[in-house]
């Protein structure tokens, strides 16, 4: 180890893959993974926001599954907590807006309204 | 790659002994088998404390506690809570399931009045993965001492803080770096103690299996203060987990660089040794323990000259304990006004203790200075088991001494244990009921002190054997009138005359039970009898002749044949027989028999 600077790169590096024990008070993404969810496809877009989460270096993030909120048709599901904010749900979701919901939402603030629960019903 | 889950698998010596390391492989295996491989990791990691529930397993990020984790729960725990998201309740530590849902973990009364700092990382990194220790701060003090202050500056923060060590004597450690500070001579050596013998005491084995690299960190540091640059941690063979994962650690940090030469390109080399030890409690006294290091016969001399001036080689040595380098890193980090803000005006800072005995909640615990025994064991430690009445604590184990009921709520620290006269020690805590009997006690960590006693003086040699003499004839009904005095004499003598500390605290158990538990004595001595029912000579087993239904069981099970009686009629017990091993008292269906 020759500087300061090396050591600080390794521990923000790691420190993105092991934050979830520690820090749990930032934003939590869960994805229905009932059987309807994962029927309709929710693995790859769990795996898609871990990614877009990981190539962006955000850490403290919870991504979790859940269950069957009974609104099947809508899967895949994904609801976004922001704390302090109400929860908001989007519906269909695939790949590529699951990356677009991290990019917008998680990132810059702004949810996605067309995507969500309240544009259909 | 980021994972959204880990599964935290308790990897310390309490759990792997309860097989933790099959449950870490099942749940590899099952989470592979759904293809979650890439979504969620398997740690295994150190001590979470509650070793009375391993094996234990935690899961991130809910924070949720599984306890008792038998293989047969992994494929639902899996199949529920990491593919579906939904928390197998009924395997997790039932104090953090109520009616409101599920507490976090901190929140449990385990976990609620606990502060840790020595054991921070403890349960929380991979032990075996420097980087997850750099994730969580580890290194970084050391660069800080490096590159912004000077060794004085580094001595006088440790001092500041109030830190004494704690190994059990508590000398105010930021003191004894200065001393060595002040040699002149060179080279000079940083030693750890992790001779860690008190029987029940598991704290240091628990911080080195769980963050060695803290330890590695804080003797690189007070390499640099007191300007030496090799270090020796001496470690008892016994502790085969421990010292694997601190040569990973060594390894580990020798390849990042952070020890060896020119660390963090400032020109100051430090490398670390391990040294085994062969168990022998008396090598936990620091000058017994340099003997070892130096490949000596590991017994005591007298001090002065102190390791500081003359130690390993004949060179200025600084000696600390495990959990007294466990704090360095925290207190460069958060100051020492951070450190002296915690704790009572003469002991700063948290303090590990192991607790054992009779208690609900067995297991490692870190808690503030001043901390009330009465909180450490009915609130963390939840409580006795079986509804028994708590009769004392033992401290400091052979060396310390035990506190009644009446001083349950005194505030916890290095001065307060000695005026009710126990003390620190190292941080065993072994809890006692009513079914425990003080002088049985007394003649456990006699015989402890006896076995261990190196044999270089003749008052720890002879004293303590003619004490545990005493001891055995008081147990086997044979004591007189004027035993407790002489019992006191030799006690005093022995501990005014002894060359270590091992000598010199030996008699504290037995006199502090004679201190508070003089009428067991006496009712042994006069009365003949032991009365927690603990002494074999002392106690006689009879047959209840309301409740005994003649079924000849205990007859036919006894190994002298001191049953006697006819069929449906009660029996009776020959006194002059009995041999007193309590075979019929556990076959009797009917529970007739009983010892008093």
């Amino acid at each position: 180890m020759k500087s300061i600077e090396e050591l600080e790169k390794i521990r923000k590096e790691t420190l993105e893959k092991v934050n979830l024990r520690k820090d749990r008070n930032g934003i939590r993404i869960t994805v229905g993974m009932a059987t309807c969810g994962i029927a309709a496809g929710a693995r790859p877009v769990m795996m898609a926001i871990l990614d877009e989460l990981g190539k962006r270096n955000i850490t403290d993030v919870v991504v979790a599954e859940t269950g069957c909120i009974g609104m099947c048709k809508y899967e895949p599901m994904v609801d976004v907590y922001v704390p302090g904010q109400e929860k908001v749900t989007y519906i269909k979701v695939d790949e590529n807006k699951a990356r677009q919901i991290v990019a917008e939402h998680v990132v810059n603030g702004h949810p996605i309204k067309e995507w969500t629960i309240s544009s259909v019903e | 790659m980021l994972y959204r889950s880990h599964v935290m698998v308790c990897g310390g010596t309490g759990c792997t002994s309860s097989n933790s390391d099959r449950i870490a492989k099942c749940f590899e295996e099952e989470i592979a088998n759904k293809g979650l491989d890439k979504e969620v990791q398997v740690v295994r990691t150190g001590c979470f404390g509650l070793c009375e529930l391993g094996p234990v397993v935690v899961v991130y990020p809910e924070g949720v506690f599984y306890s008792r984790v038998k293989e047969e729960y992994v494929p639902e725990i899996v199949e529920e809570h990491l593919l579906k998201g939904r928390v197998v309740k009924k395997y997790l530590y039932g104090e953090s399931v109520t009616e409101e849902g599920i507490k976090p973990l901190e929140e449990t009364a385990f976990f609620k009045k606990q502060q840790r700092v020595a054991l921070r990382n403890c349960g929380l990194i991979n032990p075996e993965d420097i980087k997850e220790a750099i994730a969580f701060d580890g290194y970084k003090a050391l660069a800080k001492v490096l590159t912004e202050m000077t060794p004085e500056e580094v001595i006088n923060e440790i001092k500041k803080s109030g830190l004494r060590g704690r190994g059990g004597g508590g000398f105010p450690t930021g003191i004894k770096w200065e001393f060595a500070y002040n040699q002149k001579e060179t080279p000079k050596y940083v030693v750890c103690n992790a001779d860690e013998g008190d029987p029940g005491a598991f704290m240091d084995r628990s911080v080195l299996e769980g963050d060695p690299h803290s330890v590695l960190e804080a003797m690189a540091i007070a390499g640099y203060a007191i300007g030496a640059n090799h270090g020796y941690i001496y470690v008892r063979a016994e502790y085969p987990l421990a010292v694997k994962r601190l040569q990973i650690a060594i390894d580990q940090a020798r390849e990042y660089g952070l020890l060896g030469k020119n660390i963090f390109n400032t020109g100051f080399d430090f490398d670390i040794e391990i040294r085994l030890g062969a168990g022998a409690f008396v090598c936990g006294e620091e000058t017994a323990l340099l003997n070892s290091v130096m490949g000596k016969r590991g017994e005591p001399r007298p001090r002065p000259p102190f390791p500081a001036v003359k130690g390993v080689w004949e060179k200025p040595t600084i000696v600390n304990n495990v959990e007294t380098y466990a704090n360095i890193p925290a207190i460069i980090l958060n100051g020492s006004e951070w450190f002296a803000s915690i704790g009572t005006e003469k002991s700063k800072g948290t303090k590990v203790f192991a607790l054992g005995g009779k208690i609900n909640n067995t297991g490692l615990v870190e808690i503030p200075m001043g901390t009330t025994l009465r909180e450490i064991i009915f609130e963390i430690g939840g409580g006795i088991p079986n509804g028994k009445k708590f009769k004392a604590a033992q401290t400091g184990g052979p060396s310390g001494g035990c506190i009644p009921a009446e001083h349950l709520d005194t505030p916890i620290d290095y001065d307060s244990l000695l005026n009710i006269g126990s003390m620190m020690g190292s941080g065993g805590l072994i809890v006692m009921d009513e079914d425990n009997c003080m002088v049985d006690i007394a003649k456990f960590f006699l015989e402890f002190t006896v076995d261990e006693s190196c044999g270089k003086c003749s008052p720890c040699r002879i004293g303590t054997r003619r004490m545990l003499e005493l001891l055995n004839k008081i147990t086997s009904g044979k004591g007189e009138e004027g035993d407790i005095e002489k019992l006191e004499t030799l006690a005093n003598s022995i501990k005014a005359s002894s060359l270590c500390a091992l000598g010199q605290t030996a008699p504290n158990p037995v006199l502090s039970t004679i201190r508070y538990f003089r009428d067991e004595y006496e009712a042994h001595i006069k009365e003949k009898r032991c009365p927690a029912g603990v002494c074999q000579a002392l106690l006689k087993f009879r047959i209840d002749p309301d409740k005994c239904k003649g079924c000849g069981i205990c007859a036919k099970n006894c190994p002298t044949n001191a049953i006697s009686g006819k069929v449906k009629q009660p029996h009776v017990i020959d006194q002059d027989k009995c041999i007193k091993c309590g075979t019929c008292m556990d076959k009797c269906p009917f529970d007739a028999i009983y010892k008093k």
